[in-house]
């Protein structure tokens, strides 16, 4: 397989002049400025005052060190709690919710302090999977820019009075209609107390808005079936999947529970080779599309075009003008849809009413409803409307609304008529905002009342029907802040207000008046669960109803905080299709798709394009203050703390002259962090930002990410009211966001680009590392695995079978040493992963990863333990994409650990290639003889700069400062060595965590059991595809993957080093008939490279 | 002289274990008295009512109350259901109106040990003095090797020197002429020598110094309340445990909060016992010390309530490792069945603590290197952790070794503490 052939950048692609250079100079580092130093050199330092100085130094360090050594203090509990052991983590069960995201997760708690975030495996929806932002969210606990105190008018004032300030302006403006603008809620208990509330003010009204609004399926569904609502889709029920532009992978609706259901119908081994077929038709390069089997581009005002034609392919009665390649691909997709009735799904990421009227036409002619879209229990996701918020904004601006709550929303920052916002929520006598931070909105209200972080609060969630997941507080709020829910029971009055049964156990919150929402959100709930014995078995579990059934009320009450040890990750299980004992439902289609169609006809197209997307990391950049989201690459570009232009290669060159197929002008663009800094404009709004050129993007189009540019409405405040990690990060786009009547569309048909001359530094993390055409990766297409599975690994066999019978005794002259007890192993599967990035932040959560900052990054000093390399192969103008997650291999006869001074790095009986901080002395030789360039340096102290005043200041970023903090820092994880400057570091296994198992295990008397032990990585990754156990133990799931279930698809990387690395991967193999990747004609090439090298190194030698 | 010295040197080390064994003589019923402590010290003394009966003659009692000699066994496996339809459970019940804890795991032969230590169970200070002595004698016994060994230098070198001279007059007398002496300040060889040796001596401290940086073997700093170990764990022979719960569970031992303090001291509230002394010969008042606790706790002994806001109490850390150091104290306690003591020196014998171990890596990897894992058996004994082992438990079969380390299971190794 190693023909094909693999690129991470252009410059890699066309063997550029550059690259070539980058390839010697692997670390990037300038040498040590002798030059300058050669006064300093030559300088005749006499004897007597080389002595001075020896003596001096030594006397003072002598002096320095005798100093006393300091006397720590050791502080217990005046009252110990029982659920509180110092040194033993408790897991209890949460929700994580934002913006209407709900993901059920448990949370690790340390001695009163949440440090990490796990998913919860009970939850039938999500099954045990996170996302990055997931993970990321337990930092913005601890974000030093959340709002401290409540505030009237500018100043700071304590709830009491601002209740009763609130209460009289409420009653002056009584005349006038009450609105509750919050984003889209998926709470039936806060939906309850709104509706309360709102009945005590005549008029009054609740407004859902959301960030990025899915407005255009809500009332598409409204048409088609009479439902205001998003169905719960199944993707794990397809063979077939389509999406048009929907990002269902990456951001789309609920992407944690998408990327479960997909990676089902995409594991795959030689005994079931089955898997589906995935058709992307986008116009942007999206994770989805990279993950496609099949991906076609179009212009973003075509989606409709494409949803017709499909439509008109599986049998409707419509016309489309649609043509080119995305037509050849609808014809592809049609055949496959209808080849596939009823085991086939389309999505579509469109805002457009009429679109989506269509897709559900589409949907009902492929059988889809009743099993891949279930009408029976609806996705509460997203619900606003955009009709509705328009509303409001013009009654503001027409002076017609009393007074306006905000909660959760921030319109001011994402509207597309933010200017339009906030010129009328200034005409509003009474504003309220209840947001956690002094954002956007929050800055423009009169009183601000800021409510607790998702894991100080009590709450519910109902993510999808019926499954409900319960919220409790994991900390005592931080700050003087107070619920929500709260804030709106105690203005509803004592009238509706249950009273306080149980006082005793709710010592924590601080006011015990009786209307307070955990006593209400405790009655609600054990009224419904029938008992307070069910209510904390759900409160334990996480999870209401299907959750409850699980476990009987015999149940050891003392485990009620130390819960959900049964996350273990049972491929065989989830291999099973877990949804055949679900009835799902579908419901009668009623659409008006000639009327539809006919106005999608009418959309014309333009010449040039914008396309408005979500990124990974940042989402609609509510968490945009959160350093680690911020400084995780994108999956597809690779940049860090920005958003840019993403354009294709021939607009690159049209616009910029830029040849990006040719060596030099590669280089002028591609090497250099600064990149050319364009105006776009379209609707009559222009933003100016640097540009990407990245393959698979039309040539028409280009694509901007949201969620970054937050700015105060005094931008020197920006960095005090929304944070230091979001100042200055990217470029707000939403204003290009327009607004068609009824829908705001994410893209504009008619965008002129152009030149301002300017250059703006992007920084971006794998361009780093080159592969030098070695064989990494292997993948195959379905049909070729089917017919002959053995050809995958067939030509390393040959190759490694020349080294003698025993590769791993034979081929090395170092002795081979037993592990006797345990032997740690890891099976990445290449194609399950999606790139989502959650282990990503998982890893940086767990192992107390510094942050380093843009300029850093830009220096190529970035600390991930784990990173997602992303390799392009095939045509520039639309490749193939492949994700690989790469850490430290713990290769068993590893290169870093014989050129290592001190011993500091070296190997352990277990398989576990150990780093030892404290001896480290900073060579960096081991990162340079790693062969997967894992090793990370810390040039910096990161963590703990702030040991002394101006330590490091101007040298290390100001987000990177943020974390140099002591509230950031009571995140870190305490059984984690914090490192300091000049350590080498890099991923463990989790080590601790190991070490935690298999104490565990010993004191239970017993072995470990198989799965117990997770890394983070693993625990976080959604489609399960790292694995991670015992592989002395043949029935530990890596065992059976690499000898029983995979072995055809199994491979190492750079195996034929004898590095003997202890990581698996399992091969990717990609469901098309095309041939993937280009063939590899240049052998002629590689043998240039050894020339280029040689003669450098001879350069260098002097 | 060399063979001379070993002589004094086996002979002194010899008679020092002999006095120690001499009075040692209840080493046979420390089984007893360890479970003693672990489970019954909180309620029961030995010789002394407390919570419950002493444990003392509490054998004869029960035989002259006319009970079998399994009765006790019963009684301590299952106490609950005794008190509702044992006479003589009922009988106890109605006296100290509390009912004992049941300790279904205890063997019969651990309670026997129990009883039996208890019942030869004497005052254990003529003991404590004994043992000092011959601490004492060992010390008498080096610095008479020093100046034994000084002297013999002097002796010799003053011998080499007349040895000189008698040579030189020697060989003046057969007409030899040598050289005018160089006075041996002057001497390039012997300056050469003492230089070195001055080398030596000087690099030798310096390293000992610098490695010693940072470590604080010894150190027993004023404490906020003067807490002793001594009574509590020694004389009232508290289990370690009651207090310090965390060190089987977690990987910190815990200081006790304050309110564990106060599950005693709320009746306790004054020191009866022996005077305290502070090493430098101050004297302590116990009752004064109490008296600080209920400060901390905000307790009022008089009106027998909380009055007041209490405050932790900010104890002077003692075991400092570095943060690059991971330990875990159920690892040793309750996996390894360390004794609290291997580590912390004899806790029970001290007023102040002060830290026994130097905690260095030295010292840690010594104590792995040498100690054996509960490695199972096929009799069902040990951890059955280590049935995984496959390869070290067939060497203990065909009798290669038969014992396993902790560093043969890879304790010695970097990230088994540094992550």
């Amino acid at each position: 397989m190693n023909e094909i052939k693999y690129w991470q950048s252009f410059g890699e692609l066309n063997k550029s002049d550059e690259f070539k250079k980058s390839l010697v100079n692997e670390f990037n580092d300038e040498l040590l400025p002798l030059e300058d130093m050669k006064e300093i050199l030559d300088a005749k330092t006499p004897r007597r005052d080389f002595l001075k100085y020896i003596g001096f130094s030594t006397a003072a360090a002598a002096l320095a060190a005798s100093c006393e050594s300091p006397v720590n203090k050791a502080v217990p509990f005046l009252n110990k709690r029982d659920d509180i052991t110092p040194g033993i983590s408790n897991f209890y069960a949460s929700t994580y919710i934002s913006d209407g995201d709900v993901v059920p997760v448990l949370v690790k708690q340390r001695e009163g302090r949440p440090i990490k975030v796990e998913g919860n495996t009970l939850s039938p929806v999500t099954n045990g999977g996170t996302s990055a932002q997931v993970q990321a969210s337990v930092l913005d606990l601890y974000d030093t820019s959340r709002l401290r105190y409540p505030m009237a008018k500018g100043k700071e004032a304590t709830f009491e009075v601002i209740d009763k300030m609130i209460a009289d302006d409420l009653t002056a403006n009584a005349g006038k209609p009450l609105v509750l603008l919050t984003s889209s809620l998926t709470s039936p208990t806060t939906k309850q107390i709104i509706t309360n509330f709102l009945a005590k003010y005549p008029g009054a009204r609740h407004v859902q808005y959301d960030g990025v609004s899915y407005s255009g399926m809500i009332q598409a569904n409204e048409a088609s079936y009479g439902k205001k609502t998003l169905p719960s889709y199944h993707f794990e029920n397809a063979k077939v999947i389509v999406s048009l532009g929907a990002d269902f992978l990456g951001t789309w609706l609920s992407p944690v529970v998408f990327n479960r259901q997909y990676a089902e119908t995409r594991r795959i081994n030689a005994q079931h080779p089955q898997m589906s077929r995935h058709f992307q038709f986008e116009s942007y390069m999206s994770l989805t599309g990279a993950n496609a089997d099949e991906r076609y581009l179009h212009k973003p005002s075509e989606t409709g075009a494409v949803a017709l034609a499909l439509l008109a392919a599986v049998g409707g009665s419509v016309t489309s003008n649609l043509t080119g390649n995305a037509a050849e691909g609808v014809k592809k997709a049609a055949a496959e849809l209808m080849a596939n009735k009823g085991a086939a799904l389309v999505v579509c990421g469109s805002n457009d009413t009429n679109v989506q009227i269509i897709v559900n036409a589409i949907n009902e002619a492929i059988g889809a409803g009743g099993k891949t879209i279930d009408w029976a229990s609806t996705a509460n996701y997203r619900q606003g409307v955009d009709v509705d918020m328009a509303t409001l904004v013009n009654d503001l601006n027409a002076g017609n609304v009393g007074a306006l709550l905000v909660y959760g929303a921030n319109p001011a920052y994402n509207y597309f008529a933010a200017d339009k916002f906030k010129a009328g929520i200034k005409k509003c006598p009474v504003t309220i905002s209840f947001n956690e931070r002094m954002d956007e909105t929050t800055e423009l209200c009169k009183y601000v009342l800021p409510s607790h972080h998702w894991l100080e609060s009590w709450g519910d969630a109902e993510g999808q029907g019926g499954n409900i997941s319960l919220i409790q507080p994991l900390i005592h709020p931080l700050f003087k802040t107070r619920q929500f829910e709260d804030s709106l029971l105690k203005w509803i009055g004592s009238s509706t207000a249950v009273t306080s049964t149980d006082s005793t156990a709710i010592a924590n919150t601080s006011a015990q008046t009786g209307n307070d929402y955990q006593t209400y959100f405790k009655k609600y709930w054990t009224a419904k669960v029938g008992g307070e014995d069910n209510f904390n078995i759900a409160l334990q579990d996480g999870i209401v109803g299907s959750g409850t059934g699980k476990r009987s009320l015999t149940n050891n009450p003392d485990s009620t905080n130390t819960t959900n040890t049964n996350n273990t990750t049972d491929t065989t299980s989830i291999l099973k299709n877990v949804t055949t004992a679900l009835t799902l439902s579908g419901a009668s289609f009623s659409g008006n798709v000639a009327g539809a169609a006919a106005k999608i006809a009418a959309i014309k197209s333009g010449g040039n394009e914008i396309v408005l997307y979500q990124k990974v990391s940042l989402g609609t950049g509510n968490q945009a203050n959160n350093p680690w989201l911020q400084e995780l690459p994108d999956p597809i570009s690779k940049a860090t703390w920005d958003n840019y232009a993403m354009i294709s290669s021939a607009m690159g060159k049209s616009l910029f002259n830029i040849d990006i197929f040719n060596r030099k002008d590669t280089d002028k663009y591609e090497v250099n962090p600064q990149k050319p800094v364009v105006k776009i404009t379209a609707n009559g709004k222009s933003v100016t930002l640097p540009v990407l050129i990245l393959p698979g993007i039309h040539p028409n189009v280009i694509a901007l990410a949201v969620g970054y540019g937050r700015t105060s409405g005094d931008n020197n405040k920006t960095a005090e009211y929304i944070g230091r990690a979001a100042y200055g990060a990217g470029v707000n786009v939403y204003p290009l966001v327009s607004y068609n009547g009824t829908n705001v569309d994410y893209y504009a048909a008619n965008a002129t680009i152009e030149k301002t001359g300017d250059t703006y530094p992007i920084a971006q993390s794998q361009v780093h590392n080159v592969t030098e055409g070695r064989p990494i990766i292997r993948e195959t297409t379905l049909s070729k695995f089917i017919a002959n599975p053995k050809d995958l690994n067939k030509h390393e066999e040959e190759e490694l079978a020349a080294y003698g019978e025993d590769f791993v005794k034979d081929a090395t002259m170092y002795p081979y040493y037993d592990k006797p007890g345990m032997k740690w192993g890891m099976s990445i599967d290449l194609n399950t992963c999606t790139g989502c990035s959650a282990c990503v932040v998982a890893c940086h959560a767990e192992n107390n990863i510094p942050v380093v900052g843009k300029r850093e990054v830009a220096r190529y000093h970035d600390m991930h333990w784990l990173r997602i390399d992303r390799y392009f192969t095939g045509s520039p103008e639309n490749p193939d994409v492949i994700f690989q997650p790469m850490l430290c291999q713990h290769c068993d006869n590893a290169p870093c650990e014989n050129v290592c001074p001190v011993t500091a790095t070296n190997h352990s009986s277990e398989g576990l290639n150990q780093m030892a901080y404290n001896r480290c002395i900073g060579t960096r030789y081991c990162a340079n003889n790693c062969p997967y360039k894992v090793r990370r340096f810390n040039w910096q102290d990161y963590t703990g700069s702030d040991s002394f005043p101006d330590n490091q200041k101007g040298i290390i970023s100001d987000a990177t400062m943020m974390m140099n903090d002591d509230l950031p820092r009571m995140v870190l994880n305490p059984d984690v060595t914090v490192r300091s400057r000049g350590v080498m570091e890099k991923c463990s296994f989790c080590v601790q965590r190991l070490q935690e198992g298999k104490l565990n295990a010993k004191k239970e008397n017993r072995t470990v059991k198989d799965g117990e032990i997770q890394t983070a990585c693993m625990q976080a990754c959604p489609t399960h595809a790292i694995v991670f156990s015992n592989v002395n133990d043949k029935e530990s799931r890596v065992s059976k993957i690499r000898n029983v279930e995979q072995k055809d698809r199994k491979f190492y990387v750079l195996e034929q080093l004898h590095t003997l690395s202890n990581v698996n991967y399992l091969a990717k193999i990609r469901n098309t008939d095309r041939v993937v990747g280009d063939i590899h004609d240049d052998s002629h090439e590689k043998g240039d490279f050894h020339g280029t090298k040689e003669a450098n190194s001879d350069k260098q030698d002097h | 002289m060399n063979h001379y010295r070993r002589f004094i040197g086996t002979t002194t080390t010899g008679i020092f274990f002999l006095f120690l064994f001499s009075f040692n003589n209840n080493l046979f019923a420390q089984d007893g008295q360890a479970i003693f402590k672990s489970y019954c010290a909180s309620c029961h003394k030995p010789d002394a009512e407390f919570t419950g009966p002493p444990l003392k003659g509490a054998r004869e009692r029960e035989a002259a109350a006319g009970l079998p000699k399994d009765w006790v066994y019963k009684w301590v496996h299952n106490t609950t259901s005794m008190i509702n339809t044992d006479p003589y459970a009922k009988q106890m019940f109605a006296k100290y109106n509390s009912v004992m804890t049941a300790f279904p795991d205890l063997k019969n032969e651990e309670i026997d040990a129990v009883l039996d230590w208890a019942n030869k169970y004497e005052k254990p200070a003529a003991a404590a003095s004994a043992t000092g002595t011959g601490t004492a004698g060992e010390d008498d016994n080096s610095l008479l090797y020093g100046v034994l060994t000084l002297i013999l230098a002097v002796i010799a070198l003053i011998l080499l020197q007349v040895n000189s001279n008698l040579k030189k007059l020697s060989d003046e007398k057969q007409g030899i002429r040598t050289p005018n002496p160089v006075p041996f300040y002057r001497n390039k060889a012997y300056l050469l020598l003492g230089i070195i040796v001055l080398f030596l001596i000087g690099g030798y401290f310096t390293m000992e110094a610098a490695i010693g940086l940072g470590r604080t073997k010894g150190y027993q700093p004023e404490q906020p309340i003067y807490y002793s170990h001594k009574i509590h764990a020694g004389t009232n022979q508290i289990s370690c445990l009651y207090c310090h719960g965390g060190a089987q569970d977690s990987k910190h031992a815990n200081i006790p909060s304050v309110n564990v303090c106060m599950n005693c001291h709320i009746s306790i509230k004054e020191y009866t016992g022996e005077p305290i002394t502070r090493e430098d010969g101050t004297s302590v008042n116990g009752t004064a010390e109490i008296q600080k606790l209920y400060e901390y706790a905000g307790w009022n002994p008089d009106l027998k309530k909380y009055d007041r806001p209490g405050k932790p109490v900010e104890w002077v850390r003692i075991h400092n490792l570095p943060d690059h150091v991971y330990f875990n104290h159920s690892q040793h306690v309750k996996v390894g069945q360390q004794q609290c003591q291997t580590c912390h020196g004899n806790i029970q014998d001290m007023g102040e603590v002060a830290q026994f171990a130097d905690l260095s890596m030295g010292w840690c990897i010594n104590c792995h290197r040498e100690t054996k894992v509960q490695f199972n058996d096929s009799a069902g004994n040990g951890n059955k952790f280590y049935s995984i082992y496959e390869k070290f438990h067939d060497d203990i079969k065909n009798k290669k070794y038969d014992s396993v380390t902790v560093e043969r299971i890879g304790g010695t190794e970097c990230q088994k503490c540094h992550y």
